[in-house]
């Protein structure tokens, strides 16, 4: 039988929503780490009962928890994040050079292939890895290292590297996303690192075409055309069809095209989600009305989903690794929102319910779809 | 033994109560008390003071005595009623957040 599992993470704690193929009825487990933040929780492609849990606090710092059981039971990890070599600064708010600290774990990405590699996105932006299932960590260092980064600076929620996307077709090959630097690509397993950020335009930045400074908010892609991308920029939806070297706009008609979360359908390599937010300055949906966006052509043409999701007086945000997709037939959506509601559409987005409506802010949401 | 009263999270970390008692080898420190706190309970490494650079985490305060002990030099030996086991080693979480 099969069945989906949805790891969210909140401001104060971890949850695990459970059901079978239908998603009709939810089981709910939680909170984990009670009272911490999870910033992201996700579970190993190659061993589904093997979860990583990003738990952090400002006043104890971070903490990395695995699960062996499919998030039954957890065991405490390495966090010791350790630059390497000599950290040096980067651009601070002002323009100032600002050392490099680290803060904590935003994004867990585990290996496609070894459920003991897993990478980490960090703030201040790097990228590291570990091959041991979490115990010890290295900085992949080639990322900061590449000659942009004292030039990197913050967005407003802090210098954090968010995205982390591995090519299925090509080991070799990430994707990584910072806010607010940009892209970069690596096609040497990690050593060295290319910005991919031709075409992007930031009126914010000083320069708007300038080769680092954007601030990309989420980058999706279909695992059958990995050179083909999608972007959720700070403003702007963006495709590339050439593995990030050139990228073009197809915000089309959506009603703002700022927003947080881009995903791809698991089925339909065209068919692109997103979820439009007002404004940089006013981070709810417009007209109180929340509405996820579906292109089934690559982006520029773009319907509103309304069914089941508030039409009045929402004021909720959708942050950027909060929605996440299915892999059963027909595909299944998911997103939650900072009004601690986990929305849940096994339609393809057609028809949503609420799994849970009274979560702490939720910061992340991924699926394991179960055999 | 020197008994250290740690913040409601590290407690449910370390798997411990209220209290711990900890054998501390020489003199008495905040330095040394931690030293032998992370060594019996190495999740707590990280949670109170750096890896790397074994600086107090901002957020954290230690008290002992009605005296907050958090500026004094990590090397400043503790009061002697902390030594004797007469008064406790306060780890704080400030009070601060939502």
């Amino acid at each position: 039988m099969s069945g989906v599992r949805v790891l969210v993470g909140t401001r104060k704690g971890g949850f695990v929503l459970t059901a079978d193929g239908k998603r009709k009825r939810w089981e709910v487990s939680g909170p984990h780490f009670a009272g911490w933040e999870i910033y992201h929780l996700k579970g190993s492609p190659a061993d589904p009962n093997r979860l990583y849990a990003s738990q952090s606090s400002g006043w104890f710092g971070q903490m990395i928890q695995r699960s062996n059981d499919g998030g039954k039971t957890w065991e405490t990890m390495g966090n010791e994040f350790a630059y390497d070599g000599v950290p040096g600064t980067h651009q601070w708010y002002d323009g100032t050079a600002h050392p490099w600290e680290f803060k904590r774990v935003w994004h867990l990405e585990p290996s496609l292939a070894d459920p003991d590699t897993v990478c980490a996105g960090i703030e201040d932006a790097a990228l590291f890895r570990s091959t041991d299932g979490g115990k010890c960590w290295t900085e992949v260092s080639g990322l900061r290292k590449h000659g942009s980064g004292p030039h990197w600076s913050p967005g407003a929620g802090g210098m954090c590297l968010h995205t982390i996307i591995q090519d299925p077709s090509n080991p070799q090959r990430m994707y990584i996303a910072i806010s607010a630097a940009g892209a970069f690509r690596t096609d040497d397993g990690g050593q060295s690192w290319t910005p991919i950020n031709r075409g992007l335009h930031s009126q914010y930045i000083p320069d708007p075409t300038a080769e680092v400074g954007h601030c990309v908010h989420r980058i999706a892609l279909h695992p059958s055309r990995p050179n083909v991308l999608f972007m959720q920029k700070h403003w702007d939806v963006m495709r590339s069809d050439d593995g990030g070297d050139s990228w073009h706009e197809v915000s089309g008609n959506l009603p703002t095209d700022f927003g947080f979360p881009i995903e791809v359908h698991a089925h339909e390599p065209e068919t692109v989600y997103v979820v439009p937010i007002k404004s940089d300055s006013e981070h709810y949906p417009p007209e109180g009305k929340l509405r996820v966006y579906r292109s089934r052509s690559g982006g520029n043409e773009w319907e509103g989903l309304t069914k089941g999701l508030p039409q009045s007086d929402c004021y909720v945000n959708v942050l950027r690794d909060a929605m996440a997709v299915d892999s059963l037939d027909p595909c299944g959506v998911y997103f939650g929102t900072t009004g601690g509601q986990v929305y849940a559409s096994p339609d393809g987005g057609d028809s949503w319910t609420p799994i849970v409506r009274d979560l702490p802010a939720v910061l992340s949401v991924e699926v394991q779809t179960l055999s | 033994m020197i008994r250290v009263v740690l913040p409601q999270h590290l407690r449910t970390l370390a798997g411990v109560g209220a209290e711990v008692e900890l054998q501390v080898n020489g003199q008495a420190t905040v330095r040394s008390v931690l030293d032998s706190l992370e060594a019996r309970y190495p999740v707590l490494r990280g949670t109170i003071r750096g890896h790397a650079d074994q600086r107090r985490r901002p957020f954290i305060r230690f008290f002992a005595c009605e005296r907050d002990l958090s500026h004094d030099p990590p090397d400043t030996p503790l009061p002697e009623a902390v030594v004797a086991g007469a008064e406790p080693f306060l780890v704080i979480g400030a009070v601060a957040g939502g």
